[in-house]
């Protein structure tokens, strides 16, 4: 047997893989993204995989899958599983054909996101099966397990990952693929077609089925109980969790270590909770196993003692739960310079931000989710307000409403990326031409997903598995809704001409107006090639040290013993926005 | 026995190349190991870290304050950042390298002086190595995050595995050989050290 070390999210793909999963889709998010990565690159030839468009979209391209017989996953992080909640909640209500297996991936602490939110509770509320794996054996074992109670239980199982079990690396055994054929699509309207008489129907079963699963989930190999040395600590947990216990408690304790966490299986539950004398319940973010214990009648140790937010480690269960004292920690007398992540030398949007601001007083500016969300620091402060992915588009329709009924005359702007466009922006566009929104959209476009590390996206020539794509063209797209000539510029943004010309415009215009700035982000390897050996220079006799270079925040600029210069040629692209803002001419390129 | 690694630097530093080969080598050796390391921002010039946890029996893949046996900082003033996590009487090896954050750049703040006699006030057991000189003289500054890692790799005495191959192995085939050395250097730079102190 093959032993190999993985990430999660490369078992869970293998896992994918070895249950004969036949359609994988997912629209990418961290700690999430890597999953389908893996799957496109290692098993492209079983596995049919996509991007999709956003994440409602890949549910239900999964669902399509699983409704005509194929075994399908479906991959998101924690909030995509909010844009996804549609159709989840009426396909916890049908049931599947093929095992239908929906990974949300959270991020409590949020390494990654826009917020801290824990998924565990969406399994009762959309009456999805729920499992959660602690490592990346589990994770490769327990998709296969979920592609099993997923198809015997008639029900989507909701694969509950988090940051440190989707990046933490460790031993998987890896097994074969076991061939799982296509289910014969025979047609089942009164099952798949939710009108009220159906779904009535649909609801009483799925409560049916629920109570059935909890019977299997008192039994499961997912659900175990490991005595230790004691039953004087019984210990309640899922997922990373259990690690953290057993570095604090080793042996010394009992462990109920739960897998299969929805339904919770009360009955396993009541009888290691009346065979243990003190029940600690070590989870992160909600009260969710917790909440159960006590249901059942336990009182227990639990978020009296360990926080509700962020994450666990052992020095936070150590110190909670136990009287060991803390390591020592050393202390230096100097501490290291903050290190915040920065656009990029050569990102397109950094020309857009810097033209941006020079127009702050007559602009109110709406952000987004993206690279171009790192604006938002010195020294641009480039937004004041970015809540959801196209909320970019949105948000300024009725904040612009709000200026208005308050006299304030600044012009509303909004930003989102092309993947962003795509995923939910388009439908924002229309809001705003539809109803004659007197704002200002910006569609910046890179040419790819860039944030989550470069994947395609339906303005890109290529699919996740290196096909030739149609490509989706956004000022089509604009265009066909109705935004004329005179309402839209493409610009390039780092010509700082053209960006301030189409700001100007839209600050001026009365109604819809969008600009589309068209760049590729540098860090694409075709694009990234081509400024091989080029850099730009700084002629020391004509610098001022003005600093006006320094402040557009390039990290291929620096002010480094007492000059300032092109400190990093390699990562400079010479991409000539620095040229722009030297007032003296002191700037200029090698190597074109 | 249980070992933890804090391996930490400046995105695009290869940490995560250094990372992958040590954790093969580990599995190659028979102990159980985990590794974990957060993504996300590490290619917009933030702070990277990787934890390498191995032993007999490994269960959280990650590395709190006050626990790691060593630290490689990747860059000098990381060193500082890397800090709380060392273990009483840890080592801490540090690259010479400085790479400036943006605040720096622009003159908002200063870099820190004297960042090695700090260390070396604090703690017992520092290891300065100028990494990015001695790869930059085998031909390629790239390599800095192998001489590291030939380095870490003679502190932690794994014996038992032919390391230079493994290196040759998991690196792009064109930089095969500089690697290699890269690696020797480091190895053979850690054992003079100790062989004189
Ligand atoms: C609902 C949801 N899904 C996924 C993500 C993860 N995510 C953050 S930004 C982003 C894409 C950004 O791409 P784009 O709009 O093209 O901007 P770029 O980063 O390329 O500038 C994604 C997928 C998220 N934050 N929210």
């Amino acid at each position: 047997m093959k032993i190999e070390i993985m990430t999660g999210n490369e078992a869970i793909a293998r896992g994918a893989y070895e249950a004969s999963c036949h359609l994988a889709a997912a629209y990418p998010g961290t700690p999430s993204t890597e999953i389908l990565e893996n799957i496109a690159d290692n098993y492209a030839d079983d596995i049919n995989s996509r991007w999709a468009s956003n994440e409602k979209t890949a549910l239900e391209i999964a669902a399509g899958a699983s409704i005509g017989g194929m075994r399908a996953l479906a991959v998101m992080k924690h909030v995509g599983v909010n844009v996804a909640a549609d159709p989840m909640f009426t396909l916890g209500m049908t049931g599947v054909e093929g095992g239908l297996v929906i990974v949300s991936a959270d991020d409590p602490a949020c390494h990654s996101s826009q917020n801290e939110q824990d998924n565990r509770l969406y399994a009762p509320h959309a009456k999805l099966a729920m499992v959660e794996a602690s490592d990346s054996q589990e994770c490769k074992d327990y998709v296969k397990a979920a592609f099993e109670i997923s198809e015997k239980f008639d029900i989507p199982v909701l694969f509950r990952m988090t940051t440190r079990v989707c990046h933490a690396k460790s031993l998987v055994k890896l097994s074969d693929r076991q061939e799982v054929a296509v289910r014969k699509y025979e047609g089942n309207p009164r099952k798949y077609s939710m009108l009220p008489a159906n779904a009535r129907v649909r609801h009483a079963k799925r409560e049916e089925l629920l109570v059935e699963l909890e019977e299997y989930a008192c039994t499961s190999p997912l659900n175990r109980i490991e005595w230790g040395k004691s039953k004087k600590i019984g210990i309640v947990t899922s997922g990373i969790s259990y690690q953290y216990a057993r570095d604090v408690f080793g042996d010394e304790v009992s462990y109920l270590k739960l897998g299969l966490t929805y339904p919770l299986p009360s009955k396993l539950i009541q009888s290691f909770c009346e065979d243990v004398e003190t029940i600690y319940v070590i989870e992160e973010n909600e009260p969710y196993l917790e909440n159960k214990v006590r249901a059942l009648g336990f009182a227990c140790v639990g978020k009296d003692r360990l926080p509700l937010l962020g994450e666990l480690n052992t020095g936070i269960v150590r110190k909670a739960l136990t009287d060991q004292p803390d390591p020592e920690v050393y202390k230096s007398e100097i501490s290291a310079p903050p290190r915040p992540p920065v656009l990029c030398a050569g990102c397109p949007h950094r020309g857009y931000f810097n033209a941006l601001r020079k127009r702050k007083r007559d602009i109110v500016a709406v952000g987004d989710i993206g690279c171009y969300a790192l604006g938002i620091n010195e020294p641009f402060n480039g937004f004041d307000i970015s809540i959801c992915m196209g909320s970019g588009f949105t948000v300024p329709i009725g904040l612009a409403e709000a200026l208005k009924k308050q006299g304030d005359q600044r012009k509303v702007f909004g930003m989102l990326g092309d993947s962003t466009f795509f995923h939910s922006g388009m439908t924002g566009l229309v809001d705003v031409v539809h109803s004659n929104a007197n704002v200002v959209l910006c569609i910046l476009d890179n040419d790819i997903t860039a944030m989550t590390g470069h994947q395609a996206n339906p303005g890109t020539a290529r699919s996740l598995t290196g096909e030739p794509a149609r490509v989706v063209s956004i000022e089509a797209m604009v265009r066909a809704t109705g935004i004329e000539e005179d309402r839209l510029r493409i610009v390039n943004p780092i010509d700082q001409t053209a960006m301030d010309a189409a700001i100007d415009a839209g600050i001026k215009a009365e109604g819809p107006f969008v600009i589309i700035t068209q760049y590729p982000c540098a860090l694409i390897k075709e694009v990234a090639r081509t400024f091989v050996g080029k850099y730009c220079v700084i002629d020391q006799d004509k610098c001022t040290k003005c600093k006006s270079c320094l402040r557009i925040a390039c990290p291929a600029i620096a002010l480094k013993d007492g000059v300032i210069q092109i400190v990093d040629r390699q990562a400079c692209t010479a991409c000539g926005l620095c040229m722009q803002v030297c007032k003296f001419g002191a700037i200029s390129k090698v190597g074109e | 026995m249980r070992k933890n690694i804090l391996l930490i630097g400046v995105g695009g530093q290869g940490t995560i190349l250094t990372s992958k080969i040590l954790t093969a080598g580990l599995v190659e050796l028979g102990f159980d190991v985990k590794m974990s390391e957060i993504h996300g921002m590490s290619q917009r010039g933030g702070s990277v870290t990787t934890q390498i946890r191995y032993g007999e029996k490994i269960y959280s893949p990650n590395i709190g304050e006050g626990e790691a046996d060593i630290i490689v900082a990747f860059e000098r003033s990381e060193a500082l950042r890397g800090l709380p996590f060392l273990k009483q009487g840890g080592t801490i090896i540090v690259n010479e390298r400085e790479i400036y954050p943006l605040p720096v750049m622009t003159g908002a703040i200063a870099y820190p002086d004297n960042i090695i006699e700090n260390l070396q006030k604090t703690v017992g057991n520092v290891l300065f190595l100028e990494a990015d000189r001695i790869a930059t003289e085998l031909g390629n500054i790239r390599a800095q995050n192998i001489v590291l890692l030939g380095a870490l790799v003679a502190f932690l005495s794994l014996d038992g595995i032919d390391w230079s191959e493994l290196v040759g192995e998991m690196v792009p085939p064109r930089a095969k050989e500089l690697n290699q050395k890269a690696f020797a250097a480091g190895f053979d730079f850690y054992r003079a050290h100790t062989a004189k102190a």
